[in-house]
């Protein structure tokens, strides 16, 4: 599915200060039940976001107000650990956000993440601390993530750091690209290739 | 330059590299189930595009389905509908279906080496993180998202970075009473959940030599717990023996050529990993956790570790026995359980129903706990039945179900309730993983079975050497 441009991208951010957030919490297995990409938003965090009867956990971040509009999230280390379910990149990207930050990322997680639109920014250990300190000083701090210069700076004070993201996905990100339309441009190329395995 | 065994089967696989981005990655064999796929077709024909090879690809029915009743239509009509999506999309595009009730059918990871679908140095995805299961026959096999699952459909490729390598060797004997499962938990525990992020792993030495082909699919099956993207073993005697003459596999002339080629594979001497481990077979005991992340494990008979002795945050720590409703320093043997689940694509395998049975044979199912096993396919029932553990099962008060992942993920009927405990042989012991607010301890069958018939948290040696 198309996503939207990623250029840059100024914004107050969620704070999750915890380790190792893995995708059943992200998105509960039970909500992988639509043939379709519909309501994952709804259901983004659901145990943490709602009690058992429904009513919203006031103190979880993703519910307080001060936070709400907010395109970014940061996450504690070894973020989107578990399963392979792109439901759980799809439920950040259709709650509203265009991008995670932590100072480690679950593998898969990651690559569903770029192909989604959703770009995984990795900092330092030393930087997200930061960048939570901010936070929880003042819960209106903005974040510039900028992926042309490849920085993520705190706005108010200036401190940043740069990011790696290979220019390939980086070049999709900006245009909107996604895999599928490289490898479909290079079909010949794989159709030869084919003919070449033994099973 | 000497050569991996990953080396080796990860560059045979590259169309081509992108400068400055991913390798485009030839997949040989594609499975995929009723959960991550409709999404993935749905996309390729918003594009105008078909399944390129879909003799590649093999549709199972297991995340969804129910352990009971089979044979009913799906109750659940969410279920349904996405059981009808892989069937009707199978047929579709002419891909091979084992749908509810076929006697091929069965837990992906499961069905695929019992028809030889999983072969030596091929390369394998399914949108499910323990694809890594069949890197056990030195297959390199990962779990891939949605998005992919498209990609393999439309062009039988998928555009990845080459992981970094690493080698995890356990030399030694193991003791009485420690398996597979224990094995990889133990290296989780060293590990930790993320340790190997970045990574793919070839395991080596005495004790995956000596290991079973099915003991070795529960090792490489849990990679993914410790953040590598798969895990994988040199194939050798055991490896041929296991596959030879399975219903997919090469036959004749094909297989004598397979055979020149599997040969090649193992990692050659003085070859390079950008990180190595080695652990003694004798470290290991029957292993348990007792946290929210596979990497949360340690001995059965030891104590929870206090929070200023492990690595990461304390907050995480605390928050996650918070939920296990534990202490620092609590013993987890004699803890009372609720629940038994012996199953998975971890644990759900002839070997697995019959370490479970050498336990329970001549004993009774305690009366507080509740037990679920559930087999990994029907070829593993016909064979449970084959051998007569089904009767030991039942002498023993439990119940044998029907295939499916089941109480792993919950996302049929099979949930663990709110705050009940369970033993599992599972691979996640996420919050919530087996139901909303259930608590799941990871470990081998035996200690399940152990576990099952005492009604606490029980050291299967006990019972072994009585």
């Amino acid at each position: 599915m198309a996503y939207d441009k990623f250029n840059v991208l100024t914004s107050t951010a969620y704070p999750l200060p915890i380790e190792n957030v893995d995708t059943d919490q992200i998105i509960p297995a039970r909500f992988l039940k639509a043939t379709e990409r519909v309501d994952f938003d709804k259901n983004f965090f659901r145990d943490w976001r709602y009690n058992q009867d429904g009513t919203p956990k006031a103190d979880f971040p993703l519910n307080k107000e001060i936070y709400a509009g907010s395109k970014i999230l940061v996450g504690g280390r070894n973020f989107g650990s578990g399963s392979s379910r792109e439901h759980a990149a799809w439920s950040v990207y259709d709650f509203g956000l265009r991008c995670v930050i932590s100072s480690e990322f679950a593998d898969i997680f990651k690559g569903n993440c770029l192909n989604v639109g959703v770009l995984p920014v990795q900092v330092s250990p030393e930087f997200a601390d930061k960048l939570f300190d901010a936070i929880m000083a003042d819960p209106k701090t903005e974040i510039k993530v900028d992926l042309p210069n490849q920085t993520v700076t705190l706005v108010a004070t200036g401190e940043s750091e740069s990011f790696e993201i290979n220019s390939y996905k980086k070049e999709n990100m900006l245009n909107g690209f996604d895999d599928i339309d490289y490898l479909k441009n290079i079909e010949n190329e794989i159709s030869a290739f084919a003919e070449t395995r033994p099973f | 330059m000497a050569k991996t065994l990953f080396d080796k089967v990860w560059d045979s696989h590259v169309v081509r590299s992108v400068k400055d981005g991913p390798d485009v990655f030839f997949i040989d064999r594609h499975f995929i189930h009723e959960v991550t796929s409709p999404v993935a077709f749905l996309g390729l024909e918003s594009r105008g595009n078909s399944v390129v090879y879909p003799e590649r690809t093999f549709a199972t029915a297991d995340h969804n389905t129910p352990t009971i009743n089979q044979h009913l239509p799906v109750e659940d009509a969410l279920s349904a509908n996405q059981l009808d999506a892989l069937e009707k999309n199978a047929a579709k595009y002419g891909i091979s279906h084992w749908g509810l009730g076929d006697k091929n059918n069965g837990i992906v990871h499961v069905v695929g080496p019992e028809n030889g679908i999983t072969l030596p140095g091929a390369t394998i995805v399914c949108g499910d993180s323990h694809t890594s299961t069949h890197g056990a026959f030195g297959a390199i096999a990962f779990g891939i998202g949605t998005s992919e699952v498209e990609m393999v459909l439309s062009t039988q490729c998928i555009m990845q970075p080459k992981p970094k390598k690493m080698r995890i060797n356990v030399n030694g004997k193991l003791g009485v009473g420690v398996t597979p499962k224990d094995v990889a938990l133990y290296i989780i525990s060293q590990q930790t959940t993320s340790g190997a992020t970045g990574y793919f792993v070839e395991y080596a030495g005495d004790v995956f030599k000596d290991m079973s082909m099915e003991g070795r699919m529960t090792v490489c099956n849990l990679s993914i717990e410790m953040g590598a993207r798969g895990g994988m073993i040199a194939p050798d005697e055991k490896t041929f023996e296991y596959i030879k003459g399975r219903s997919q596999t090469p036959k004749g002339a094909d297989w004598d050529k397979a055979m020149k080629y599997w040969e090649t594979l193992y990692t050659e001497e003085g070859a390079e990993f950008d990180a190595e481990f080695n652990y003694d077979a004798a470290d290991i005991e029957p292993m348990i956790t007792y946290g929210t992340n596979p990497g949360m494990g340690m001995g059965v008979t030891k104590s929870i570790p206090v929070a200023a002795n492990v690595k990461g945050g304390a907050e995480t720590y605390k928050k996650s026995l918070g939920y296990m409703s534990f202490n620092e320093g609590d013993a987890m043997i004699g803890k009372p359980i609720d629940f038994v689940f012996l199953g998975s694509c971890t644990n759900g395998r002839i070997e697995d129903f019959r370490a479970f049975c050498s336990i329970v044979e001549g004993r009774k199912k305690a009366a507080n706990v509740t037990a679920w096993l559930v087999p990994g396919s029907h070829k593993v029932v016909d064979q449970i039945k084959a051998e007569g553990l089904d009767k030991i099962i039942t002498n023993a008060g439990f119940e044998l179900r029907e295939p499916g992942c089941s109480a792993c993920l919950a996302m049929n009927d099979d949930k663990i309730p709110a705050g009940k405990l369970s033993v599992s042989t599972s691979n996640r012991n996420f919050e919530g993983r087996q139901g909303p607010g259930s608590r799941t301890l990871l470990a081998s069958p035996l200690v399940a079975a152990a576990s099952a018939v005492e009604g606490v948290v029980t050291d299967p040696r006990t019972l072994l050497t009585a």
